[in-house]
Protein backbone atom coordinates (compact mmCIF):
# COMPACT_ATOMS: atom_id res chain seq x y z
CA UNK A 1 0.00 0.00 0.00
CA UNK A 2 1.44 3.34 -1.01
CA UNK A 3 0.89 6.14 1.49
CA UNK A 4 1.12 9.52 -0.26
CA UNK A 5 1.56 11.32 3.07
CA UNK A 6 4.91 9.69 3.82
CA UNK A 7 7.34 11.43 1.41
CA UNK A 8 6.74 14.85 2.98
CA UNK A 9 7.87 13.63 6.43
CA UNK A 10 11.16 14.56 8.01
CA UNK A 11 13.63 11.77 8.71
CA UNK A 12 13.04 12.17 12.45
CA UNK A 13 9.26 11.73 12.05
CA UNK A 14 9.58 8.92 9.51
CA UNK A 15 12.04 7.04 11.71
CA UNK A 16 9.75 7.24 14.72
CA UNK A 17 6.90 5.74 12.63
CA UNK A 18 9.26 3.00 11.46
CA UNK A 19 10.58 2.30 14.93
CA UNK A 20 7.03 2.17 16.30
CA UNK A 21 6.10 -0.28 13.47
CA UNK A 22 3.42 2.13 12.25
CA UNK A 23 4.86 1.78 8.74
CA UNK A 24 7.22 -0.77 7.23
CA UNK A 25 10.42 0.01 5.30
CA UNK A 26 8.70 -1.50 2.24
CA UNK A 27 5.75 0.90 2.52
CA UNK A 28 8.17 3.80 2.83
CA UNK A 29 9.98 2.77 -0.36
CA UNK A 30 6.70 2.22 -2.22
CA UNK A 31 5.49 5.68 -1.24
CA UNK A 32 8.78 7.25 -2.23
CA UNK A 33 8.76 5.43 -5.58
CA UNK A 34 5.24 6.69 -6.31
CA UNK A 35 6.29 10.24 -5.46
CA UNK A 36 9.40 9.98 -7.66
CA UNK A 37 7.36 8.59 -10.58
CA UNK A 38 5.04 11.56 -10.30
CA UNK A 39 7.59 14.39 -9.77
CA UNK A 40 10.90 13.30 -11.26
CA UNK A 41 9.92 13.96 -14.92
CA UNK A 42 9.60 17.66 -14.02
CA UNK A 43 12.88 17.85 -12.07
CA UNK A 44 15.47 15.42 -13.48
CA UNK A 45 17.16 15.21 -10.08
CA UNK A 46 18.27 11.55 -10.36
CA UNK A 47 20.81 9.87 -12.62
CA UNK A 48 20.03 6.31 -11.51
CA UNK A 49 17.74 4.58 -9.04
CA UNK A 50 17.94 0.95 -7.92
CA UNK A 51 14.65 0.15 -6.19
CA UNK A 52 15.14 -3.63 -6.59
CA UNK A 53 18.27 -3.53 -4.43
CA UNK A 54 16.57 -1.08 -2.05
CA UNK A 55 13.55 -3.38 -1.53
CA UNK A 56 15.92 -6.26 -0.75
CA UNK A 57 17.72 -4.13 1.83
CA UNK A 58 14.37 -3.05 3.26
CA UNK A 59 13.43 -6.69 3.94
CA UNK A 60 16.22 -7.15 6.45
CA UNK A 61 16.85 -3.65 7.78
CA UNK A 62 16.78 -3.10 11.57
CA UNK A 63 14.26 -0.30 12.16
CA UNK A 64 15.55 0.29 15.70
CA UNK A 65 18.80 1.76 14.34
CA UNK A 66 19.10 5.60 14.26
CA UNK A 67 18.32 5.75 10.51
CA UNK A 68 16.72 2.29 10.33
CA UNK A 69 14.67 1.98 7.13
CA UNK A 70 15.25 5.54 5.93
CA UNK A 71 16.01 5.79 2.18
CA UNK A 72 18.86 8.22 1.41
CA UNK A 73 19.78 9.69 -1.99
CA UNK A 74 23.48 9.90 -2.87
CA UNK A 75 25.34 12.37 -5.07
CA UNK A 76 26.70 10.47 -8.05
CA UNK A 77 30.37 10.81 -7.13
CA UNK A 78 30.07 8.67 -3.99
CA UNK A 79 30.62 4.96 -4.64
CA UNK A 80 27.79 2.55 -3.78
CA UNK A 81 28.83 -0.98 -4.77
CA UNK A 82 26.89 -2.30 -7.73
CA UNK A 83 25.43 1.09 -8.68
CA UNK A 84 26.65 3.45 -11.42
CA UNK A 85 28.97 6.29 -10.38
CA UNK A 86 29.19 8.69 -13.32
CA UNK A 87 30.27 11.91 -11.53
CA UNK A 88 27.96 13.55 -14.08
CA UNK A 89 30.66 12.88 -16.70
CA UNK A 90 30.70 11.13 -20.05
CA UNK A 91 34.14 9.76 -19.16
CA UNK A 92 32.51 7.57 -16.46
CA UNK A 93 29.27 6.98 -18.39
CA UNK A 94 29.52 3.17 -18.07
CA UNK A 95 31.25 3.02 -14.69
CA UNK A 96 29.83 0.75 -12.02
CA UNK A 97 31.20 0.89 -8.46
CA UNK A 98 32.98 -2.19 -7.17
CA UNK A 99 33.11 -1.01 -3.57
CA UNK A 100 31.36 1.25 -1.06
CA UNK A 101 32.56 4.62 0.12
CA UNK A 102 33.09 4.66 3.90
CA UNK A 103 30.12 7.05 4.29
CA UNK A 104 27.92 4.45 2.61
CA UNK A 105 29.20 1.66 4.91
CA UNK A 106 28.51 3.89 7.90
CA UNK A 107 25.04 4.97 6.78
CA UNK A 108 24.11 1.33 6.13
CA UNK A 109 25.41 0.41 9.59
CA UNK A 110 23.00 3.07 10.92
CA UNK A 111 20.14 1.45 8.96
CA UNK A 112 19.86 3.87 6.00
CA UNK A 113 19.10 2.58 2.51
CA UNK A 114 21.09 4.29 -0.30
CA UNK A 115 18.66 3.79 -3.18
CA UNK A 116 19.59 6.28 -5.90
CA UNK A 117 22.24 8.59 -7.33
CA UNK A 118 21.63 12.28 -7.90
CA UNK A 119 22.62 14.63 -10.69
CA UNK A 120 25.55 17.03 -10.30
CA UNK A 121 27.88 19.33 -12.15
CA UNK A 122 30.52 17.18 -13.85
CA UNK A 123 33.12 16.20 -11.20
CA UNK A 124 31.41 18.70 -8.85
CA UNK A 125 32.66 21.65 -10.89
CA UNK A 126 29.92 24.25 -11.02
CA UNK A 127 27.29 26.16 -9.09
CA UNK A 128 24.15 25.27 -11.07
CA UNK A 129 24.22 21.55 -12.04
CA UNK A 130 24.14 22.74 -15.67
CA UNK A 131 27.61 21.22 -16.18
CA UNK A 132 26.19 17.69 -15.90
CA UNK A 133 26.97 15.80 -19.11
CA UNK A 134 23.64 13.98 -18.75
CA UNK A 135 20.86 16.50 -18.09
CA UNK A 136 19.89 19.74 -16.41
CA UNK A 137 18.13 19.53 -13.02
CA UNK A 138 15.38 22.07 -12.35
CA UNK A 139 14.65 24.06 -9.21
CA UNK A 140 11.41 22.77 -7.60
CA UNK A 141 10.38 26.36 -6.73
CA UNK A 142 10.62 27.55 -10.35
CA UNK A 143 11.27 24.99 -13.06
CA UNK A 144 12.92 27.58 -15.32
CA UNK A 145 15.69 28.09 -12.74
CA UNK A 146 18.73 26.15 -11.55
CA UNK A 147 18.71 24.28 -8.20
CA UNK A 148 22.26 25.48 -7.49
CA UNK A 149 25.22 23.19 -7.55
CA UNK A 150 27.20 21.18 -7.68
CA UNK A 151 24.99 18.98 -5.44
CA UNK A 152 21.89 20.26 -7.29
CA UNK A 153 20.21 16.88 -7.78
CA UNK A 154 20.41 16.14 -4.04
CA UNK A 155 19.05 19.60 -3.13
CA UNK A 156 16.19 19.47 -5.64
CA UNK A 157 15.17 15.95 -4.58
CA UNK A 158 15.04 16.87 -0.87
CA UNK A 159 13.13 20.10 -1.61
CA UNK A 160 10.59 18.23 -3.76
CA UNK A 161 10.05 15.39 -1.26
CA UNK A 162 11.52 12.88 -3.70
CA UNK A 163 14.22 12.17 -1.10
CA UNK A 164 13.97 12.19 2.71
CA UNK A 165 17.59 13.27 2.90
CA UNK A 166 20.62 13.17 0.62
CA UNK A 167 24.39 13.23 0.55
CA UNK A 168 26.32 15.92 -1.25
CA UNK A 169 29.91 17.10 -1.34
CA UNK A 170 31.14 20.63 -0.71
CA UNK A 171 34.46 21.89 -2.09
CA UNK A 172 33.64 25.61 -2.29
CA UNK A 173 29.94 25.69 -1.42
CA UNK A 174 28.52 22.75 -3.35
CA UNK A 175 26.25 21.61 -0.49
CA UNK A 176 25.38 24.97 1.09
CA UNK A 177 24.69 26.95 -2.10
CA UNK A 178 22.22 24.44 -3.65
CA UNK A 179 20.62 24.01 -0.21
CA UNK A 180 20.11 27.79 -0.15
CA UNK A 181 18.76 28.04 -3.71
CA UNK A 182 16.45 25.03 -3.26
CA UNK A 183 15.20 25.90 0.24
CA UNK A 184 16.65 23.02 2.29
CA UNK A 185 19.27 22.57 5.02
CA UNK A 186 22.84 21.71 3.97
CA UNK A 187 25.94 21.13 6.11
CA UNK A 188 29.60 21.23 5.11
CA UNK A 189 31.40 19.48 7.96
CA UNK A 190 34.83 20.61 9.14
CA UNK A 191 37.70 19.30 7.03
CA UNK A 192 38.55 15.80 8.24
CA UNK A 193 35.29 15.24 10.12
CA UNK A 194 33.90 12.83 7.48
CA UNK A 195 35.88 10.24 5.50
CA UNK A 196 36.49 10.95 1.83
CA UNK A 197 37.33 7.31 1.03
CA UNK A 198 35.36 6.19 -2.02
CA UNK A 199 34.36 9.73 -2.91
CA UNK A 200 35.71 10.85 -6.29
CA UNK A 201 38.23 13.57 -5.51
CA UNK A 202 37.87 17.09 -6.91
CA UNK A 203 40.16 19.15 -4.63
CA UNK A 204 41.44 16.88 -1.88
CA UNK A 205 42.34 19.56 0.68
CA UNK A 206 38.86 21.17 0.38
CA UNK A 207 36.35 18.35 -0.28
CA UNK A 208 33.94 17.18 2.44
CA UNK A 209 30.84 14.97 2.32
CA UNK A 210 27.77 16.31 4.08
CA UNK A 211 23.98 16.03 4.29
CA UNK A 212 21.15 17.88 2.56
CA UNK A 213 17.97 17.57 4.60
CA UNK A 214 14.55 19.07 5.34
CA UNK A 215 15.47 20.17 8.87
CA UNK A 216 18.55 20.84 10.98
CA UNK A 217 17.68 17.84 13.15
CA UNK A 218 17.67 15.54 10.11
CA UNK A 219 21.04 16.95 8.98
CA UNK A 220 22.43 16.31 12.49
CA UNK A 221 21.17 12.71 12.43
CA UNK A 222 22.84 11.98 9.07
CA UNK A 223 26.10 13.68 10.12
CA UNK A 224 26.23 11.72 13.36
CA UNK A 225 25.98 8.49 11.39
CA UNK A 226 28.72 9.46 8.88
CA UNK A 227 31.39 11.26 10.90
CA UNK A 228 34.56 9.89 12.45
CA UNK A 229 37.99 8.47 11.84
CA UNK A 230 38.46 6.08 8.91
CA UNK A 231 41.64 4.05 8.45
CA UNK A 232 41.20 4.43 4.68
CA UNK A 233 41.42 8.26 4.84
CA UNK A 234 44.54 9.59 6.56
CA UNK A 235 43.04 13.11 6.67
CA UNK A 236 40.01 11.97 8.71
CA UNK A 237 40.18 13.10 12.33
CA UNK A 238 40.09 10.81 15.37
CA UNK A 239 38.28 13.32 17.63
CA UNK A 240 35.19 11.73 19.18
CA UNK A 241 31.89 12.40 17.37
CA UNK A 242 29.42 14.07 19.74
CA UNK A 243 25.68 13.39 19.66
CA UNK A 244 24.77 16.30 17.38
CA UNK A 245 21.09 16.10 18.35
CA UNK A 246 21.83 16.48 22.10
CA UNK A 247 22.10 20.29 22.06
CA UNK A 248 19.09 20.87 19.83
CA UNK A 249 16.50 22.82 21.75
CA UNK A 250 18.99 24.64 23.96
CA UNK A 251 18.36 28.39 23.83
CA UNK A 252 20.83 30.95 22.50
CA UNK A 253 21.46 32.91 25.72
CA UNK A 254 25.12 33.84 25.89
CA UNK A 255 25.81 32.68 22.33
CA UNK A 256 27.93 35.26 20.47
CA UNK A 257 27.35 35.60 16.74
CA UNK A 258 29.75 37.49 14.47
CA UNK A 259 28.60 39.59 11.53
CA UNK A 260 31.60 40.35 9.29
CA UNK A 261 31.84 43.81 7.80
CA UNK A 262 33.43 42.37 4.64
CA UNK A 263 30.30 40.37 3.84
CA UNK A 264 28.33 43.56 3.15
CA UNK A 265 29.56 43.73 -0.42
CA UNK A 266 28.03 45.18 -3.55
CA UNK A 267 26.03 42.85 -5.72
CA UNK A 268 24.01 41.19 -2.96
CA UNK A 269 20.37 40.96 -3.95
CA UNK A 270 18.42 43.42 -1.71
CA UNK A 271 15.84 40.75 -0.86
CA UNK A 272 18.69 38.46 0.30
CA UNK A 273 20.14 41.26 2.46
CA UNK A 274 16.85 42.06 4.08
CA UNK A 275 16.04 38.39 4.78
CA UNK A 276 19.45 37.86 6.39
CA UNK A 277 19.15 41.09 8.41
CA UNK A 278 15.75 39.93 9.66
CA UNK A 279 17.30 36.57 10.58
CA UNK A 280 20.03 38.32 12.58
CA UNK A 281 17.33 40.26 14.49
CA UNK A 282 15.47 37.01 15.08
CA UNK A 283 18.62 35.34 16.46
CA UNK A 284 19.11 38.35 18.73
CA UNK A 285 15.55 38.01 20.00
CA UNK A 286 16.33 34.37 20.81
CA UNK A 287 19.06 35.55 23.18
CA UNK A 288 22.16 35.66 20.95
CA UNK A 289 24.57 38.56 21.21
CA UNK A 290 25.58 40.11 17.86
CA UNK A 291 29.23 41.12 17.46
CA UNK A 292 30.44 43.09 14.43
CA UNK A 293 33.87 41.92 13.31
CA UNK A 294 36.37 41.84 10.46
CA UNK A 295 37.59 39.09 8.16
CA UNK A 296 40.10 41.26 6.30
CA UNK A 297 41.20 38.76 3.62
CA UNK A 298 37.69 37.79 2.49
CA UNK A 299 38.04 39.59 -0.84
CA UNK A 300 40.90 37.26 -1.88
CA UNK A 301 38.90 34.09 -1.28
CA UNK A 302 37.68 33.50 -4.83
CA UNK A 303 41.13 33.97 -6.39
CA UNK A 304 42.81 31.72 -3.81
CA UNK A 305 40.08 29.15 -4.17
CA UNK A 306 40.26 28.92 -7.97
CA UNK A 307 44.02 28.46 -7.95
CA UNK A 308 44.07 25.80 -5.23
CA UNK A 309 40.94 23.95 -6.33
CA UNK A 310 41.95 23.79 -10.00
CA UNK A 311 45.55 22.81 -9.15
CA UNK A 312 44.33 19.89 -7.04
CA UNK A 313 41.69 18.99 -9.64
CA UNK A 314 44.23 18.89 -12.48
CA UNK A 315 46.27 16.38 -10.47
CA UNK A 316 43.24 14.32 -9.34
CA UNK A 317 41.75 14.13 -12.85
CA UNK A 318 45.05 12.86 -14.32
CA UNK A 319 43.79 9.38 -13.36
CA UNK A 320 41.18 9.55 -16.13
CA UNK A 321 43.47 8.21 -18.83
CA UNK A 322 41.29 5.57 -20.49
CA UNK A 323 43.36 2.64 -19.18
CA UNK A 324 41.84 1.10 -16.05
CA UNK A 325 38.27 2.41 -16.21
CA UNK A 326 36.13 4.89 -18.03
CA UNK A 327 35.88 6.03 -21.62
CA UNK A 328 38.69 5.38 -24.11
CA UNK A 329 38.97 7.04 -27.53
CA UNK A 330 38.80 4.58 -30.42
CA UNK A 331 41.87 3.45 -32.41
CA UNK A 332 44.53 5.77 -30.99
CA UNK A 333 47.63 5.97 -33.17
CA UNK A 334 49.99 6.25 -30.20
CA UNK A 335 49.92 6.86 -26.45
CA UNK A 336 49.78 10.66 -26.61
CA UNK A 337 46.91 10.46 -29.08
CA UNK A 338 45.22 7.96 -26.70
CA UNK A 339 45.47 10.34 -23.72
CA UNK A 340 44.75 13.54 -25.62
CA UNK A 341 41.62 12.31 -27.41
CA UNK A 342 40.29 10.19 -24.53
CA UNK A 343 40.30 13.28 -22.34
CA UNK A 344 39.09 15.62 -25.10
CA UNK A 345 36.12 13.39 -25.88
CA UNK A 346 35.41 12.33 -22.28
CA UNK A 347 35.50 15.63 -20.36
CA UNK A 348 33.04 18.51 -20.66
CA UNK A 349 33.90 22.17 -21.15
CA UNK A 350 34.09 23.37 -17.53
CA UNK A 351 36.25 20.41 -16.50
CA UNK A 352 38.65 21.11 -19.37
CA UNK A 353 38.77 24.80 -18.43
CA UNK A 354 39.71 23.94 -14.85
CA UNK A 355 42.30 21.32 -15.85
CA UNK A 356 43.97 23.98 -18.01
CA UNK A 357 43.97 26.60 -15.25
CA UNK A 358 45.17 24.08 -12.62
CA UNK A 359 47.93 22.72 -14.84
CA UNK A 360 49.07 26.27 -15.56
CA UNK A 361 49.29 27.37 -11.91
CA UNK A 362 51.33 24.25 -11.12
CA UNK A 363 53.62 24.52 -14.14
CA UNK A 364 57.31 25.32 -13.98
CA UNK A 365 57.91 29.06 -13.68
CA UNK A 366 54.39 29.82 -12.39
CA UNK A 367 54.14 27.50 -9.38
CA UNK A 368 55.53 30.02 -6.88
CA UNK A 369 53.76 33.01 -8.36
CA UNK A 370 50.30 31.43 -8.40
CA UNK A 371 50.02 28.23 -6.39
CA UNK A 372 52.37 28.93 -3.49
CA UNK A 373 51.14 32.52 -3.24
CA UNK A 374 47.56 31.25 -3.08
CA UNK A 375 48.47 28.75 -0.33
CA UNK A 376 49.99 31.59 1.71
CA UNK A 377 46.95 33.83 1.34
CA UNK A 378 44.91 30.79 2.33
CA UNK A 379 46.83 30.77 5.63
CA UNK A 380 45.84 34.42 6.19
CA UNK A 381 42.19 33.55 5.53
CA UNK A 382 42.47 30.71 8.07
CA UNK A 383 43.98 33.13 10.62
CA UNK A 384 41.14 35.63 10.00
CA UNK A 385 38.66 32.99 11.12
CA UNK A 386 40.83 31.81 14.05
CA UNK A 387 40.99 35.41 15.33
CA UNK A 388 37.26 35.94 14.84
CA UNK A 389 36.43 32.73 16.70
CA UNK A 390 38.29 34.03 19.77
CA UNK A 391 35.47 36.58 20.06
CA UNK A 392 32.42 34.72 18.76
CA UNK A 393 30.89 31.22 18.71
CA UNK A 394 29.71 31.39 15.10
CA UNK A 395 29.59 33.73 12.11
CA UNK A 396 26.42 34.71 10.22
CA UNK A 397 26.11 35.60 6.52
CA UNK A 398 23.99 34.97 3.46
CA UNK A 399 24.81 31.60 1.88
CA UNK A 400 24.52 32.91 -1.68
CA UNK A 401 24.49 36.57 -2.77
CA UNK A 402 21.30 35.96 -4.76
CA UNK A 403 18.43 33.53 -5.18
CA UNK A 404 18.26 30.91 -7.96
CA UNK A 405 19.09 32.22 -11.42
CA UNK A 406 17.62 31.16 -14.77
CA UNK A 407 18.88 28.07 -16.56
CA UNK A 408 21.36 29.19 -19.24
CA UNK A 409 21.78 32.70 -17.80
CA UNK A 410 25.36 32.25 -16.50
CA UNK A 411 26.94 29.55 -18.63
CA UNK A 412 28.74 31.97 -20.98
CA UNK A 413 30.64 33.73 -18.19
CA UNK A 414 32.70 31.42 -15.94
CA UNK A 415 34.00 34.24 -13.75
CA UNK A 416 30.45 35.39 -12.91
CA UNK A 417 29.58 31.77 -12.02
CA UNK A 418 32.69 31.53 -9.81
CA UNK A 419 31.58 34.62 -7.85
CA UNK A 420 28.46 32.70 -6.73
CA UNK A 421 30.75 31.07 -4.11
CA UNK A 422 31.83 34.34 -2.51
CA UNK A 423 30.35 33.60 0.96
CA UNK A 424 30.98 29.86 1.00
CA UNK A 425 34.44 29.01 -0.27
CA UNK A 426 36.51 30.62 2.50
CA UNK A 427 35.08 27.98 4.89
CA UNK A 428 36.63 25.25 2.75
CA UNK A 429 39.94 27.12 2.58
CA UNK A 430 40.00 27.48 6.38
CA UNK A 431 38.72 23.95 7.11
CA UNK A 432 35.84 25.21 9.28
CA UNK A 433 32.22 23.96 9.25
CA UNK A 434 29.18 25.74 7.83
CA UNK A 435 25.46 25.18 7.48
CA UNK A 436 22.79 26.78 5.31
CA UNK A 437 19.29 27.09 6.77
CA UNK A 438 16.21 28.52 4.94
CA UNK A 439 15.56 32.12 6.04
CA UNK A 440 12.93 33.50 3.68
CA UNK A 441 11.85 33.95 0.09
CA UNK A 442 12.59 36.45 -2.65
CA UNK A 443 9.70 37.37 -4.93
CA UNK A 444 11.02 37.44 -8.49
CA UNK A 445 8.63 37.68 -11.48
CA UNK A 446 5.84 35.92 -9.62
CA UNK A 447 8.08 33.13 -8.28
CA UNK A 448 8.91 32.50 -4.63
CA UNK A 449 12.64 31.74 -4.49
CA UNK A 450 14.25 30.43 -1.28
CA UNK A 451 16.98 32.36 0.56
CA UNK A 452 19.57 30.69 2.80
CA UNK A 453 21.25 31.84 6.01
CA UNK A 454 24.81 30.61 6.46
CA UNK A 455 26.16 29.85 9.95
CA UNK A 456 29.91 29.19 10.09
CA UNK A 457 31.49 27.43 13.07
CA UNK A 458 34.90 26.59 14.47
CA UNK A 459 36.68 23.45 13.28
CA UNK A 460 34.85 20.43 14.75
CA UNK A 461 32.15 22.63 16.33
CA UNK A 462 29.29 21.22 14.26
CA UNK A 463 27.24 20.75 17.44
CA UNK A 464 27.18 24.53 17.94
CA UNK A 465 26.00 25.44 14.43
CA UNK A 466 23.36 22.71 14.59
CA UNK A 467 22.15 24.24 17.88
CA UNK A 468 21.99 27.76 16.42
CA UNK A 469 20.46 26.61 13.14
CA UNK A 470 17.83 24.55 14.92
CA UNK A 471 16.89 27.39 17.31
CA UNK A 472 16.46 29.76 14.36
CA UNK A 473 14.60 27.22 12.23
CA UNK A 474 12.14 26.28 14.97
CA UNK A 475 11.32 29.94 15.60
CA UNK A 476 10.31 30.44 11.94
CA UNK A 477 8.05 28.69 9.42
CA UNK A 478 10.40 28.81 6.41
CA UNK A 479 11.31 25.13 6.61
CA UNK A 480 7.64 24.14 6.50
CA UNK A 481 7.00 25.79 3.11
CA UNK A 482 6.77 23.37 0.18
CA UNK A 483 7.10 24.09 -3.55
CA UNK A 484 3.93 23.74 -5.61
CA UNK A 485 4.71 20.85 -7.97
CA UNK B 1 56.07 38.35 -11.31
CA UNK B 2 53.90 36.19 -13.57
CA UNK B 3 51.58 38.08 -15.87
CA UNK B 4 48.27 36.98 -17.34
CA UNK B 5 49.72 37.76 -20.80
CA UNK B 6 52.27 34.88 -20.44
CA UNK B 7 49.42 32.38 -20.44
CA UNK B 8 49.36 30.05 -23.50
CA UNK B 9 46.45 27.58 -23.53
CA UNK B 10 47.92 25.48 -26.35
CA UNK B 11 51.12 24.82 -24.43
CA UNK B 12 49.32 24.06 -21.14
CA UNK B 13 46.93 21.66 -22.92
CA UNK B 14 49.94 19.62 -24.06
CA UNK B 15 51.20 19.44 -20.47
CA UNK B 16 47.73 18.27 -19.36
CA UNK B 17 47.52 15.59 -22.09
CA UNK B 18 44.25 17.15 -23.16
CA UNK B 19 43.48 17.88 -26.80
CA UNK B 20 41.38 21.00 -27.38
CA UNK B 21 39.55 22.16 -30.47
CA UNK B 22 40.62 25.48 -32.00
CA UNK B 23 37.39 26.99 -30.72
CA UNK B 24 38.00 25.75 -27.14
CA UNK B 25 41.57 27.04 -27.29
CA UNK B 26 40.40 30.52 -28.30
CA UNK B 27 37.57 30.55 -25.76
CA UNK B 28 39.71 29.34 -22.81
CA UNK B 29 42.51 31.74 -23.73
CA UNK B 30 40.15 34.67 -23.29
CA UNK B 31 38.13 33.37 -20.32
CA UNK B 32 41.12 32.20 -18.28
CA UNK B 33 43.08 35.37 -19.04
CA UNK B 34 40.12 37.19 -17.42
CA UNK B 35 40.34 34.87 -14.38
CA UNK B 36 44.11 35.44 -14.11
CA UNK B 37 43.59 39.17 -14.38
CA UNK B 38 40.97 39.04 -11.61
CA UNK B 39 43.45 37.05 -9.47
CA UNK B 40 46.20 39.65 -9.82
CA UNK B 41 44.71 41.15 -6.65
CA UNK B 42 46.66 38.46 -4.75
CA UNK B 43 49.83 40.42 -5.57
CA UNK B 44 48.69 43.18 -3.17
CA UNK B 45 48.92 40.94 -0.10
CA UNK B 46 51.95 41.21 2.19
CA UNK B 47 53.15 37.63 2.62
CA UNK B 48 56.37 38.17 4.53
CA UNK B 49 56.46 35.73 7.47
CA UNK B 50 53.56 33.66 6.16
CA UNK B 51 53.96 29.91 5.67
CA UNK B 52 51.88 28.19 3.01
CA UNK B 53 48.95 26.13 4.34
CA UNK B 54 48.15 22.81 2.75
CA UNK B 55 45.35 21.78 5.09
CA UNK B 56 42.87 23.79 7.14
CA UNK B 57 43.36 21.52 10.14
CA UNK B 58 47.08 20.87 10.78
CA UNK B 59 47.95 17.17 10.84
CA UNK B 60 51.34 15.51 10.88
CA UNK B 61 52.66 11.98 10.57
CA UNK B 62 49.51 9.91 10.27
CA UNK B 63 50.39 6.25 10.73
CA UNK B 64 48.42 3.05 10.99
CA UNK B 65 49.28 -0.60 11.41
CA UNK B 66 50.32 -2.32 8.20
CA UNK B 67 47.86 -5.21 8.39
CA UNK B 68 46.99 -7.57 5.54
CA UNK B 69 43.31 -7.62 4.56
CA UNK B 70 41.10 -8.71 1.69
CA UNK B 71 40.96 -6.23 -1.13
CA UNK B 72 39.78 -6.19 -4.73
CA UNK B 73 39.84 -9.39 -6.69
CA UNK B 74 41.34 -9.10 -10.17
CA UNK B 75 37.81 -9.50 -11.61
CA UNK B 76 36.67 -6.46 -9.60
CA UNK B 77 39.74 -4.44 -10.52
CA UNK B 78 39.19 -5.21 -14.20
CA UNK B 79 35.40 -4.86 -14.15
CA UNK B 80 35.40 -1.32 -15.58
CA UNK B 81 38.37 -1.69 -17.94
CA UNK B 82 37.71 -0.25 -21.41
CA UNK B 83 39.89 -3.01 -22.91
CA UNK B 84 41.03 -6.19 -21.15
CA UNK B 85 42.21 -9.69 -21.97
CA UNK B 86 43.62 -12.66 -20.00
CA UNK B 87 43.08 -10.90 -16.64
CA UNK B 88 45.12 -7.91 -17.83
CA UNK B 89 44.48 -4.31 -18.81
CA UNK B 90 45.20 -3.87 -22.52
CA UNK B 91 46.95 -0.55 -23.12
CA UNK B 92 47.90 1.39 -26.20
CA UNK B 93 51.29 0.40 -27.62
CA UNK B 94 54.09 2.34 -25.92
CA UNK B 95 57.29 0.95 -27.53
CA UNK B 96 58.01 0.14 -31.16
Amino acid sequence: MSRPDLPALTIADLQSLLRGRKVSPREVLESLRARIEQIEPKLDAYLSIDFDAAFQEAEKVDVTLPLGGVPIAVKDLINVAGQPCTCGSKILGNYRSTYNATVIEKLRAAGAIPFGKTNMDEFAMGSSTENSSVKVTRNPWDLSRVPGGSSGGSAAAVAADTAFGALGTDTGGSIRQPASLSGVVGLKPSYGRVSRFGVTAFASSLDQVGPLAKTVRDAAMITKAMAGRDRHDSTSLADPVPDYTANLGHDLKGVRLGVPKEYRVEGIDPQVSSAVNAAIKQLESLGAEIVHLNLPHTDYGIAVYYFIATAEASANLARFDGVRYGYRASSPKDLLDHYGRTREEGFGEEVKRRIILGTYVLSSGYYDAYYVRAQKVRELIRRDFATAFEKVDAIISPTSPEPAFKIGERTANPLAMYLADIFTNTANLAGICGISVPCGFAKVNGSQLPIGLQILGKPLDEARIFQIGHAYEQSTDWHKAKPNL
Amino acid sequence: MAKASDFDVGYVAKLARLNLSDEETRLFQKQLADVLKYAEKLNEVDLSNVEATAHGVPMFNVFREDEPCDWFTSEQALSNAPHKSNQLFIVTKVVE
